[in-house]
């Protein structure tokens, strides 16, 4: 099993922490784990991504150039990314700031509106969280609970107000594909 | 531990007792500098200094290194070559020393992209005279750590600059990582040549400078003997799936995990291919390399160049077995999906299925 | 209707990639005003420097030739001594000119070169992500400075402006700045007598331009271009460090 998950949107949008967290819950699962931020040049243009590759065998390249799964935060991030998932692949949409459609129909597509629900939990930086949940329930890379640990290890030191928020957040999007699915 | 490459290389030094650094910011490893100057900060006897350049870098380099403590600097590229001056003293003043050399797409300023296109400068000195040094290749993130540690070990043993040959990939990928218990540098032993004021002994010089011919010439042979000692303890190949194998695709660092997709696809498909890996860049492992020729008729050799490790597997096999290059400059990242169909022309066009 | 805002003609048609609220963007186009008004398109050979203006010949539509990190001055000496009759500058960042290149700057300018060097200091490394730069305030945090630049350990911000004043074979230095429209005037007159005091064949010129960099000082444009003034001109004050030139 070797499974690589692209996630992409602007900087600011907590793209490179909700992969870091994947990576990570994913090892303390004992996987094999790859983590690729996209670097230099790339970054200095206002996108961020990231690649993550989860295995229970070593992990050869890091890259992914026909990745399981696209996270699309925005627009740019779907037209970059639509061609390169892998067939019966899925992509993940931040529904509120992508308004057009994948136009590959042998892809799957999972719409989140990421940045409603973050409003109504009255925390706009929590879209990754909610994103991540999604992905994670829809997917079963790793389950809610690896997330939350992770999430627990990267906040250490940040006050519990703020875990308590992502934490909801990671529910939150869990529930959204479960309800829908 | 979920780190980052560079930042696995500066925890890697820090633990084996390296307290100085001295550095200048360059793409893509400026996360080391970066690192260094956080961790030594923070230890009473850490001492960093961003450097106006890397030139003044690799001379700080050499002060430290005559009072006998570890030290590391680090760099890309067009930095590294600035170096090549402070390594040839180095070399010459037998300081041990340890250099990291993120690379990137060249020559000149190039890119930032992961290359390997300075296996020749690393493995043939690279400064002038007559001189090697040690050059190691990690190819994962507890390699780095390992590494590291391995390079300051070298250092101090055989009195020698050690290069660590990453590139930018291996820098920012994050990996799991388990690091070896810290050093106390104080617990090292101490060393017997080192310039710290020669109260109660006879002074000291460390030079390079040596006017007669012939006391010259012993010190090239000195240094000679000493690289052949190190040819025969140092050179290290990881061997995967080579037991069987009619092909075995030669490649280290980044593309050596290419590689290594690669095979297990051809292996799929019951394509008897392995994976050589150099570990050791220079010594290279070359009679490792001479023994695989009994039962290896082929040999792959895959750069993110346009082949120069090429030349160290054709002396090598001194004419032995069939020898094949693919290479892709500039800081292109091959898929293993192309190795694999690479591997499989030439696994059909050379009648290996046949064996 | 008169166009009375438009493209220099010694600029390309191009999008500048530099972040919103860089300095480096201004000081392109007032050197392209300069070298319009002087009417020297044609005759003008720059070297870019390794920084964030390494891209500089995608923007200006003159003749450029790419100098190794911190050796502008060396390029644009051999340039200039192969071709006396044609104006040669070398645009070079902080850390370019004032670390890795001091020597070659110091030894250029104590030469006399006929050569002008723009010298955009924005007291940090941007290019390679906001490390300390030789030009980086005590107390300024940096990537390479976490605790803020300490006196003892990092030394003080370098005047390298006035230490190529005491080199004989200079003849006009001035510090300005991009932070407001009036010193934005300033740095354009600047460039303009920098210019024409090597079109004179009178020896090494430079200006210093303090310059914004929102991105890395984690600043917004405003507060950036602020911070200039309040506190940035107080270790580099704007004003002619030394003009032997005279009225040009
Ligand atoms: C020999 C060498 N070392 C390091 C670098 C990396 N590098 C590129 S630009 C730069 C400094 C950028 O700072 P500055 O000169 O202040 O210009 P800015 O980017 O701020 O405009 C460095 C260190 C290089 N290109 N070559």
């Amino acid at each position: 099993m070797l499974i690589k998950t692209i996630f992409s949107g602007f900087g600011g949008q907590g793209v490179l922490m909700m992969g870091y967290i994947l990576a990570l819950s994913a090892m303390r699962d004992g996987m094999h784990v790859t983590y690729l931020p996209a670097y230099g040049a790339e970054v200095r243009g206002g996108t961020a991504n990231c690649t993550v590759s989860i295995s229970d065998e070593e992990i050869a390249s890091p890259v992914a150039s026909s990745p399981d799964y696209v996270i699309a935060m925005n627009k740019p991030s779907l037209i970059k990314y639509e061609g390169q998932i892998k067939a019966k692949g899925t992509i993940f949409l931040n529904s509120d700031l992508v308004d057009i459609d994948p136009e590959r129909e042998d892809i799957s597509v999972f719409k989140i509106p990421a940045n409603t629900i973050a409003k109504e939990l009255g925390n706009e930086r929590v879209i990754n969280m909610i994103m991540l949940g999604a992905v994670s329930a829809w997917t079963k890379i790793t389950s809610l609970d690896s997330l939350m640990n992770g999430l627990t290890e990267v906040i250490k030191t940040k006050s519990s107000k703020q875990m308590g928020i992502n934490k909801k957040g990671l529910e939150i999007g869990a529930e959204y594909v479960l309800r829908g699915a | 531990m979920l780190l980052r490459g560079s930042h696995v290389i500066a925890e890697a030094a820090v633990r084996a007792g390296c307290r100085f650094y001295f550095g200048y910011p360059i793409t893509p490893q400026n996360e080391l500098t970066e690192y260094m100057a956080n961790a030594l900060a923070s230890l009473p006897d850490g001492v960093f200094i961003q450097s106006e350049s890397e030139l003044a870098a690799i001379n700080m380099v050499i002060g430290v290194s005559m009072t006998g403590k570890r030290v590391m600097t680090s760099s890309s590229s067009p930095g590294i070559s600035l170096k090549q001056e402070g390594i040839s003293y180095l070399s010459g003043q037998e300081l041990p020393a340890v250099i990291i050399n993120t690379m990137r797409g060249g020559p000149g300023l190039g890119n930032i992209a992961p290359a390997q296109g300075d296996y020749l400068q690393a493995t043939r000195g690279g400064g002038h005279g007559d001189y090697r040094t040690i050059v190691l290749a990690p190819g994962s993130g507890q390699e780095l750590a390992d590494i590291t540690r391995m390079a300051f070990e070298y250092a101090d043993r055989y009195r020698i600059p050690v290069i660590i040959l990453g590139d930018g990939m291996m820098g920012q990928m994050m990996e799991p990582v388990e690091f070896p218990d810290p050093i106390d540098p104080k617990s090292l032993p101490p060393k017997p040549w080192v310039l710290d004021g020669a109260e109660g002994r006879p002074s000291r010089i460390i030079k390079s400078l040596i006017l007669d011919t012939s006391a010259m010439e012993e010190h090239n042979w000195k240094l000679f003997r000493k690289y052949e000692a190190i040819s025969r303890e140092v050179p290290e190949m990881e061997q995967f799936l080579t037991d069987d194998a009619h092909l075995a695709v030669i490649a280290y660092g980044t593309a050596s995990r290419i590689a290594k997709g690669a095979i297990k696809r051809v292996r799929e498909m019951g394509l008897k291919v392995g994976l050589l890996r150099p570990k050791t860049l220079w010594p290279f492992p070359k009679r490792i390399l001479l023994q695989m020729s009994r039962t290896i008729s082929d040999f792959l050799v895959f750069e993110m160049s346009a082949g120069q490790m090429l030349e160290d597997v054709k002396l090598s096999l001194e004419g032995r077995g069939r020898i094949h290059f693919y290479g892709r400059p500039g800081g292109i990242i091959s898929t293993p999906d192309e190795i694999a169909k690479v591997i499989n022309n030439i696994y059909f066009k050379e009648g290996l299925e046949r064996e | 209707m008169k166009k009375v805002f438009g493209r220099p003609k010694s600029m390309k048609d191009a999008v500048f990639h530099y972040c919103p609220g860089c300095g480096h963007s201004i000081i392109h186009r007032l050197i392209a005003e300069v070298i319009d008004e002087l009417n020297i398109q044609g005759k003008v050979i720059g070297v870019p420097p390794a920084g964030c203006a390494v891209l500089a010949y995608d923007y200006f539509d003159i003749d450029m030739g790419e100098a190794p990190h911190g050796r502008g001055a060396a390029v644009a000496t051999g340039l200039k001594r192969s071709l006396p009759d044609r104006i040669v500058f070398s645009y070079q960042g902080d850390g370019d000119i004032a670390a890795i290149g001091t020597a070659e700057t110091i030894h250029a300018a104590n030469r006399g070169e006929r050569i002008t060097t723009i010298f955009v200091n924005n007291g940090v490394y941007g290019m390679t992500g906001g490390q300390m730069a030789p030009t980086t305030i005590i107390g300024q945090i940096s990537s390479t400075t976490p605790g803020g630049r300490n006196e003892d350990r990092d030394g003080v911000p370098i005047d390298l402006s006035e230490m190529l004043a005491i080199a004989k074979g200079s003849v006009y230095i001035e510090r300005t700045a991009v932070d407001s429209p009036k010193n934005i005037v300033r740095t354009k007159k600047a460039i303009t007598k920098a210019f024409k005091a090597q079109m004179a064949g009178l020896g090494f010129s430079l200006v210093e331009v303090l310059s914004p960099c929102p991105t890395n000082l984690k600043m917004t444009p405003v507060q950036a271009s602020e911070w200039i003034g309040s506190t940035m001109t107080t270790y580099f004050p704007l004003k002619v460090i030394k003009d032997t030139a005279g009225k040009l």
